[in-house]
């Protein structure tokens, strides 16, 4: 690379040495040159690039104002003419943080400016946009805003000279969930194989496949009273009304269905099909009770048992689902069952 | 509010993997509240047991 790169570096009101907490309602501002931190991202820098500008925001009007803020520092970034724009690090500072993240998206949709943050992993910006954009790990300490700043730019200036980056352990930054294909040196068995025998060994080994987090939800009460209950039938084993209305995906599922149930003492086997490519959809086609337990439902309705059950059914598939979109399944069928005032579920599993 | 769910299924250490709170064991895989083993009387009866065991779950802590 013949010229040198043109960095903007992006700050809060407290790193842009504008002030405090109490100066968290400045609106957008920019200056030439660097500023505070930004002569450390100079020094890091070294003859590879300049940082030819510092914008920064007040972190409150930031949070507040997200939308007019990001116009503004755009408007700005775009009058410095930057190869780069590089926002934080912003630590353990969750206003911070999210400015960060939201100001390095909005560069590289809107202007196609390559951008990357830095913060600590806790922070509620990391969980926001590590999937979006690189966010280098910057640990909560403040104390390590030198060598967290030499990573961001070691890695800003690959961003812009489209070099392939290393691994993420490696380069520093969080995972974005980007899979590349590469060369081993074992085929798989062996590499599995030498793991095993590490472990047997207590010696330290690490899966290539790091397994999902799931996040943890609240117990939820339980019920008082069963005979004043609204109980709602939901399934992960893909019922759909005959002919799959709802185009609903057999496997790898994006949506659920809505079955309007009020009305019906049972499920005909010929109005409902199972739509699912993880298991022999069969004996559930022959009863469909076997995955949806209506009948007994309405029993117990009559007998006094439970108060009522909902009138929708809800269903997805199971099989093969990605955790995003399972968790953003389980969120739709919660809101519709939350907003019908249902009381309680019984969720059917395959 | 939130509200209380009762899975039904076959697979209990993954469903309390993944944070399921009120697991109970079902009748299997391909029939989680049915058994195609039973004749349909006694399928029946064994879903309604399920199901009464799924509403005993909502009711307790957890």
């Amino acid at each position: 690379m013949g010229e040198k790169i043109r960095v903007v570096h992006y700050l809060n009101q407290f790193f842009a040495q504008i002030g405090g907490e109490e100066k968290g309602g400045v609106g957008p501002g920019g200056k030439e040159g660097p500023l505070g931190p930004s002569r450390a991202l100079q020094q890091a820098l070294g003859e590879r690039g300049d940082v030819v500008a510092t914008i920064f925001c007040g972190d409150n009007y930031f949070a507040e104002r997200q939308q007019e803020a990001i116009d503004e520092l755009l408007r700005l970034l775009t009058s410095f003419k930057p190869d780069l724009l590089i926002a934080g690090p912003a630590f353990e500072s969750g206003r911070y943080g999210v400015a960060c993240g939201a100001i390095c998206q909005a560069a590289e949709e809107r202007l196609g400016i390559p951008a990357l943050g830095g913060m600590d992993e806790g922070n509620a910006g990391a969980n926001l946009y590590r999937k979006k954009v690189y966010i280098v790990n910057s640990s909560a300490s403040v104390a390590r805003m030198v060598p967290t700043l030499q990573r961001m730019a070691d890695l800003g200036v690959k961003l812009v000279e489209r070099a392939p980056l290393g691994k993420p352990e490696e380069e520093g930054y969080f995972a974005k969930g980007v899979k590349r294909n590469a060369f081993a040196a074992k085929p798989p068995a062996e590499r599995a194989v030498d793991m095993l025998l590490a472990k047997i060994r207590g010696e330290p080994f690490k899966s290539e496949i790091p397994a999902p987090k799931f996040q943890r939800s609240k117990p939820a009460a339980p019920l008082q009273d069963l005979s004043s209950a609204v109980i709602a039938l939901v399934t992960d084993g893909g019922l759909v009304p005959e002919g799959n209305p709802e185009r609903m995906e057999p496997g790898r599922p994006t949506r659920f269905t809505t079955i309007p149930i009020a009305g019906l003492d049972r499920l005909d086997p010929n109005e409902f099909d199972a739509v699912h490519s993880g298991y022999d959809t069969a004996f559930a086609n022959r009863d469909p009770h076997r995955l949806v337990p209506l009948d007994v439902m309405r029993e117990l309705e009559q007998e006094g048992v439970i108060g009522k059950v909902h009138e929708f059914v809800h269903a997805t598939g199971g099989a093969h689902a990605a955790v995003e979109n399972a968790t953003r399944i389980g969120q739709g069928i919660a809101e519709r069952l939350k907003a019908a005032g249902v009381t309680g579920v019984i969720l059917t599993s395959t | 509010m939130e509200i209380p769910v009762a899975q039904v299924c076959t697979m209990i250490p993954v469903a309390k993997e993944v944070g399921s709170l009120r697991a109970i064991a079902s009748g299997g895989i391909v029939s989680p509240t049915g058994n195609p083993d039973l004749p349909s009387d006694k399928e029946k009866e064994f879903r309604r047991s399920l199901v009464l065991r799924a509403l005993q779950v909502l009711k307790e802590e957890v």
